[in-house]
């Protein structure tokens, strides 16, 4: 198991270096002017001695692999450089809103996996019924509806028509501290957004790998044992066929992180999205590349991720033959 | 390891996570929103600094911080931490301010001259990143004499140079030990103002609180709350919901609390114009004829009725109607037959499709408009239908700035602009000759030897008899050979919660939203009994 995680570890440096040079390169490529997004709106009544001055003091005329190059080396030693369009350390920027799109991820995730499953396994006990039917057609839906606008309708619907959930924000806009019960209150929302367009594909995949093991020699032989049908079903069936799911998990990540982005502009949720939002239009090199390696950080860690848990679960699996 | 030890441990981790996540500071004091004594606004925008070396508050109206002079409702200059308006020497070149006494800043350290001199000199310094060093061109020296005296050295006399100090001061010995560009100072900044920043959840809201030290007294609003919310909808959405106390909204949107008795509809004039630039390197708006005949076909008073619904002037020049150095007598009304007699005298003819022409060219032009700005759109679209009627194609298109920019040389532009404080501020950089083309400062080259030397004298004259003429004869060069097409002043329009007494409003600039709003004096609102 150490050996599977430090060879994806040794795998991950290449990757994240390639990633992160090609987010300078496209930066680099891209129409957006970084001198008239530092300067904002001031920059449409400067005139050209000012934007000339900005030009040289950011540096911005630099070969972005010169900057690519000064941006890692100075990573490397724990320096992650400056946010110009934040005037902020992109580790205080990061170490502000992460831990927010954290708590957001990773409690949708959560109600996502859950909820899937027990919908999974609620459609999967018969198939055909009523019940699997109404999922099933529930999780397609879903898969197909775009999740900002799951997002508005969901703020149409609880903070517009009922009133009983806040709109936005990650306490009441009024109040000064941050406290564990208005953060729950906000957290409803985005977070149930979130989950539900996780949803679809955790019910879909646990329907069929259930569905599948209900009909395998084991399951049967466990029926014929006269084992309560209690037990058959989430003893041998579940946990055969959450096997698939747990491979989910880690490819769910780059859409859990999307999605995140898109839900969090909805809610004014203070994560990392509008960040990197702003970095990518505002050509803002350091805290664009530190972004993008935390997010691909994620994928690769979700994926490594999986493949333990797969390997645990599964008796089949060896660990050290991956 | 076992599968079981790493189950264990997997839960240990999810539940260190969980509560790190949530164990933030505070434990969440009440909520009271609904006291007088806390004001939360809904703004479109959030700074991108509170550093004042970086350009916040600039234009004089910050809450964290003072400058030597300040605004009044009116706009004109009163002392704040200078004890008095400055002593003006040497011809209008040396201007010199005695600070007031007492002043401390947020930690407790007096304001001293070194302050103030620090302040200046670091703006000045070129390294320091900010857009307005320009405006303080004209300092040769600051220096500081004594104590409480600061010395202000010009190259030029530059009679509205005291308008310029109303620029915030920063503390020295907070800010002077870090990089002004980088420093923490940007996001935790210590002023002399009567609130200080408490918290700022970036993307999300800032909260101040009352100064216990500010030397103005202190503040019945005590706490104060900017929430960051970019959609118009939504803010009027939680503005009704009660969440918020006030809000800057559109034109369409507060109209929609109009009849609401727990409201009142703030309505600032300002000097946010929108025009169309007539760059002189073009064939056809090179054309003097066609500028005037364009000026006289717009019908302004209807696009201030359509477009603006009734919030909003209309613009006969870049100076509002109702600015004190306004040319009265250059108001007009729409005139399309004034505006067919002088293109049939500069040769223009009709064409078989109504479109003029002349020597072969004909009189059309393409308009460009930053896309996604509904009110810079309707004027583009009424301006297009405006000019068709005296005969001129204008081809309307939207781009974003970076696709503007390159073409705003040759091609005209839907634009925005206005600054307060004095007619120079605004002015010289839209019409000075020495500016075509610098940045995006007189983006229509305009060039008009009449207009130079009006410019120079208002900036130069210390006597007002003199600038006002001087601005008289700008107005009026400018009807007869218009660089632009100025077509109205739009209003600010801000929806407040009616709990407090004495709110007003001031002449407000192009930008606005986070500095001006009813809320430019909220250390005087006194609660309503």
């Amino acid at each position: 198991m150490a050996r599977l995680a430090g060879r994806r570890a040794l795998f991950a440096v290449p990757v994240l270096l390639v990633v992160t040079f090609g987010v300078f390169a496209i930066a680099a490529a891209s129409p957006f002017d970084p001198v008239k997004a530092y300067a904002g709106t001031a920059a449409l009544g400067a005139d050209q001695e000012t934007l000339d001055r900005l030009r040289e003091n950011l540096g911005v005329d630099r070969p972005f692999a010169v900057r690519w190059w000064d941006w890692l080396t100075s990573a490397l030693t724990g320096d992650l450089g400056h946010s110009t369009v934040l005037r902020q350390p992109v580790a205080q920027v990061i170490g502000e809103r992460l831990v927010w799109s954290a708590l957001l991820c990773a409690v949708a995730f959560a109600v996502a996996v859950l909820l899937g499953t027990l919908l999974g396994v609620l459609a999967a006990r018969r198939p055909g019924s009523a019940a699997d039917r109404a999922v099933t057609s529930l999780a397609y839906t879903l898969e197909a509806a775009p999740v900002f606008w799951i997002a508005l309708l969901a703020v149409w619907l609880f903070a517009l028509r009922w009133d009983v959930l806040p709109a936005g924000g990650l306490t009441d806009t009024g109040s000064e501290h941050v406290s564990l019960g208005q953060v729950t209150s906000h957290l409803v929302l985005p977070a149930g957004v979130l989950a539900v367009s996780q949803l679809p594909w955790f019910t879909l995949y646990v329907r069929q790998g259930v569905g599948d093991a209900l009909a395998e020699d084991p399951v049967r032989g466990a029926r014929a044992r006269g084992l309560s049908e209690r037990t058959v079903l989430l003893g041998h069936a579940l946990r055969s066929g959450l096997l698939p799911v747990l491979t989910l998990i880690g490819s769910r990540v780059p859409e859990l992180i999307t999605g995140a982005l898109l839900v969090e502009s909805v809610f004014s949720w203070p994560g990392i999205a509008a960040a990197t939002v702003e970095a990518a239009t505002a050509v803002d090199f350091p805290l664009l590349a530190a972004l993008t390696t935390l997010a691909t950080a994620a994928v690769l860690a979700g994926n490594l991720l999986a493949d333990l848990l797969y390997g645990l679960f599964d008796p089949r699996v060896k660990l050290s033959d991956m | 390891m076992s599968t079981r030890r790493i189950r264990g441990a997997a839960a240990t981790a999810a539940l260190a996570a969980a509560v790190t996540a949530c164990s933030a500071p505070g434990s969440g004091g009440p909520g009271d929103a609904k006291s007088a004594g806390s004001v939360v606004i809904g703004v479109a925008s959030e700074p991108d600094t509170l550093s004042p070396l970086l350009g916040y508050g600039k234009d004089g109206n910050s809450k964290i911080f003072d400058g030597l002079l300040a605004h009044d409702a009116d706009l004109k200059l009163k002392p704040a931490l200078a004890a008095a308006l400055p002593e003006i020497t040497d011809g209008g070149r040396t201007y010199t301010y005695t600070l007031r006494d007492g002043v401390e800043f947020s930690d407790g350290e007096p304001l001293t001259a070194d302050d103030v001199v620090y302040t200046y000199r670091t703006v000045l310094d070129p390294k320091t990143n900010n857009t307005f060093k320009s405006e303080l061109d004209a300092v040769k020296e600051v220096r500081a004499s004594g104590d409480d005296k600061v010395v202000f050295t010009l190259k030029y006399p530059y009679a509205p140079f005291a308008a310029r100090t109303v620029l915030p001061i920063v503390p020295e010995h907070v800010a002077g030990k870090q990089d002004p560009n980088t420093g923490s100072f940007n996001t935790k900044p210590v002023g002399t103002g009567p609130y200080v920043l408490s918290t700022w959840s970036k993307g999300e809201k800032l909260t101040f609180k009352a100064n216990p030290r500010y030397w103005g007294g202190k503040p019945k609003v005590k706490t104060f709350t900017m929430a960051v919310i970019a959609d118009d909808d939504v803010r009027a959405t939680r503005l009704r919901s009660g969440d918020l106390d006030g809000a800057v909204l559109p034109p369409n949107l507060a109209a929609t609390f109009k009849g609401d008795d727990a409201t009142r509809t703030y309505e600032a004039r300002s000097y946010d114009f929108r025009a169309v630039t007539l760059p002189t390197a073009h064939r056809v708006t090179g054309d003097r004829a066609i500028r005037r005949a364009l000026d006289a076909a717009v019908d302004r008073r209807a696009m201030v009725d359509k477009i603006l619904d009734g919030a909003g002037r209309p613009a006969y020049g870049p100076l509002p109607v109702d600015d004190p150095a306004f040319t009265e007598d250059i108001e007009r009304a729409k005139d399309l037959g004034k505006a067919g007699r002088i293109l049939d005298e500069a040769g223009w003819k009709p064409g078989e499709d109504g479109i003029r022409a002349k020597d072969g060219k004909r009189a059309s032009l393409s308009l460009l408009y930053p896309s996604g700005d509904k009110v810079r759109q309707d004027h583009a679209l009424a301006y297009a239908s405006d000019a068709k009627k005296a005969g001129i194609e204008v081809k309307v298109e939207s781009a974003t700035w970076e696709v503007i920019e390159p073409r705003m040389k040759d091609t005209a532009v839907l634009a925005g602009f206005g600054s307060t404080g004095d007619p120079d501020f605004g002015l010289y950089t839209l019409l000075h000759s020495s500016l075509a083309g610098d940045g995006f400062n007189n983006m229509a080259r305009y060039d008009n030897p009449a207009v130079d030397r009006a410019l120079d004298t208002g900036r130069r004259s210390q006597d007002p008899a003199a600038r006002k003429a001087a601005y008289d004869t700008l107005q009026r060069a400018l009807v007869q050979d218009p660089g632009y097409t100025f077509l109205t002043h739009i209003d600010h329009l801000y929806v407040l919660a009616d709990r407090w007494d004495g709110l007003t409003t001031q002449l407000e600039p192009h930008e606005h939203g986070f500095a001006s709003g009813p809320w430019w004096n909220i250390e005087d609102w006194q609660p309503k009994q």
